[in-house]
């Protein structure tokens, strides 16, 4: 698929300022198999630093295969995998990889009976060059909840507590998986509040997910999985358009015109008329492109609809198939 | 980029690799919630030293079992049950207590968290290690002192033997915990296999029909039991003196099979 041979490319020769700071995290051709089953065919995706990167991808795509084979939780068949420069593979590397990479795994609770402020104490205990665990608790939301224990917590606030120790070590990178499923609506719109801020303190991040809205939301870019193979890898804008072939403007025209007006621009690819209305596709910014060209021509647009694709018409198109209601884990 | 065939596809887990750059400060802060869990949920404690312990005084109370049996080599009943109530509490902790903490902690995903922090899951392993050891230390002293200072039983003849009998046991068991923990996958799996593993060999241990009161195929039996041999090798100690060395092989053979065995099939998640 091109999209994915031009970004894949595109890490490596055509931005030379990604090559010299080396990216966040670097995977190339990663495979893993289970048996006869293939977890992940052929992945490929560079971070660079400070980005939000999601991992989108159908249940059993092979989002938290690939996520987990990076962090080192699950040992590749094969494929290149850096992250910060660090090999989580290589013994030597792994032990700092550990200080360098916060993970928030999915499904992974803890003991119901420690309260949170002695579960925060002892992973801060692990790091050399921990967070201030009172800030974090103050910036999670969980200042209130230090003397709970872990099985009064809500889901909300489980999952914020096991962000929280993603971050005790004050990690460069931030891998979390699938942290808003099983949440209410508004833990969830919590969570991506919160996501943005670690990111705001310098925190590259690799957010596995399923849901469309989450990736619209806080990506930077986002890779799509399906069949252990990236099938598109852009901005989720870009994504979204590239579903579409563009988007499209829709409107009644006040008098007609030639079509070879809207034809010449260069944000224009298409022009049908449907009954009284006009639909022209493109690129850019083509509804200015359109009332300006029409209105030199003395013609006013009237009804006028713009169509914009969004990622989840993006997830059909190039995976052929629904998103997946349900929130079941993912492998 | 070419692709890099990564040269170890791994068949299982090493146990115990040490591949972390945690603060050495870091594992006294395991061991401290690891406490904290064992007195928040004193179902191990209850089973691990408080029965035990009440068994204990019940059965000094009982004025039967001061009566001097000929074939117990000289000693009452009670003294017969003294060596029984250590393997209780020993093998309380070390059949149920710890396999069921360490599975609860694979069930939960704890093992699988703390693999990603820089501190190896081992050293939760071993911080549940140090709990359970020091549980069985407090049950091994609280029957001696009571046994010794409330019911007169005599301090024991060969103290060094002592301690290498219930060295051996502790290993010897413990290993086998350690072998239901890699083969349990869920903790009511544990307790199945924890209690079907216990009554046996407390029966063994003379529980309920003291091993001077066993026929001798039974006996034979008892002797290449863990708990038996355990009892064996500390009534003589208590008894007669440093023990003979076929309990203690028994012991120490539980130990190297069941440890190999444990390390071969154990599983971190």
């Amino acid at each position: 698929m091109d999209v994915l041979e031009n970004r894949t490319a595109g890490w490596q020769d055509a931005r030379p300022e990604q090559v010299v700071t080396q990216p966040a995290v670097e995977i190339a051709h990663l495979r893993k198999t289970y048996g006869p089953l293939v977890a992940v065919d052929d992945v490929s995706f560079s971070v660079a630093e400070g980005e939000i990167f999601g991992l989108l991808g159908p249940n059993g795509a092979g989002k938290t295969t690939t996520a987990e084979c990076a962090i080192g939780l699950r040992t590749p068949d094969a494929g290149r995998i850096r992250l910060m420069g660090l090999d989580p593979h290589a013994d030597a590397d792994a032990a700092r990889l550990h200080e360098t990479v916060g993970v928030q795994l999915q499904a992974s609770a803890l003991p119901p009976k420690l309260r949170v402020s002695e579960i925060l104490d002892m992973y801060r205990s692990f790091y050399r060059h921990p967070a201030d665990v009172g800030e974090l608790i103050e910036v999670l939301g969980l200042a209130g909840k230090r003397k709970d224990f872990y099985k009064s917590l809500s889901g909300g606030q489980r999952q914020r507590l096991s962000v929280a120790l993603a971050l005790v070590g004050q990690p460069k990178i931030a891998v979390l998986d699938e942290m808003t499923t099983g949440l209410d609506p508004q833990a969830r719109r919590d969570a991506w509040a919160l996501i943005e801020g670690i990111r705001d303190r310098g925190v590259t991040i690799v957010l596995v997910t399923h849901f469309m809205e989450e990736a619209e939301r806080l990506c930077d870019r986002v890779a799509l999985i399906d069949h252990g193979r990236v099938v598109a890898l852009d901005t989720p804008a870009g994504l979204a358009t590239r579903a579409r072939g563009g988007k499209s403007v829709r409107f009644a025209p006040s008098a007609p015109f030639d079509d070879g007006l809207l034809t010449a621009l260069p944000e224009v690819t298409q022009v049908e008329h449907k009954g009284q209305h006009v639909v022209v596709t493109g690129t850019g910014e083509l509804v200015n492109a359109v009332i300006l060209a029409l209105a030199a021509a003395g013609v006013t647009a009237r009804d006028m609809q713009l169509d914009s694709s969004n990622l989840e018409d993006a997830f059909v198109k190039l995976t052929g198939r629904q998103q997946d209601k349900e929130e079941g884990a993912t492998s | 980029m070419s692709t890099l065939a990564l040269g170890k596809v791994g068949r299982r887990p090493r146990l115990g690799a040490i591949t972390g750059t945690a603060p050495r400060a870091a594992f006294g802060h395991v061991v401290r919630n690891e406490v904290r869990l064992a007195l928040r949920r004193p179902i191990g404690l209850i089973g691990g030293v408080a029965l035990p312990v009440a068994l204990l005084v019940i059965f000094g109370k009982v004025p039967a079992f001061k009566q001097v049996v000929p074939s117990f080599g000289g000693g009452d009943i009670f003294d017969a049950y003294v060596p029984v109530l250590m393997c209780f509490g020993l093998a309380m902790l070390a059949l149920l207590g710890l396999p069921i903490q360490l599975v609860s902690y694979r069930e939960l995903g704890v093992l699988r968290r703390l693999s990603t922090t820089p501190v190896p899951r081992s050293w939760l392993l071993a911080a549940q290690g140090v709990v359970q050891l020091g549980t069985a230390v407090i049950t091994i002293v609280a029957i001696l002192v009571i046994s010794m200072t409330a019911f007169g039983v005599p301090a024991p003849k060969s103290p060094g033997g002592l301690v290498v009998s219930l060295l051996l046991a502790t290993a010897g068991l413990f290993a086998i915990g350690l072998l239901v923990a890699a083969v349990a996958r869920t903790s009511a799996a544990v307790n199945v296999i924890g209690r079907v593993t216990f009554f046996p060999l407390m029966f063994f241990a003379g529980l309920w029909l003291p091993r001077a009161l066993m026929p001798s195929a039974l006996l034979d039996i008892s002797n290449y039991t863990p708990l038996g041999a355990m009892v064996q090798a500390v009534q003589a100690s208590m008894k007669t003196g440093f023990p003979p060395a076929a309990p203690l092989l028994v012991l120490a053979a539980y130990a190297v099979v069941f440890g190999y065995l444990a390390r071969r099939f154990f599983r971190w998640e």
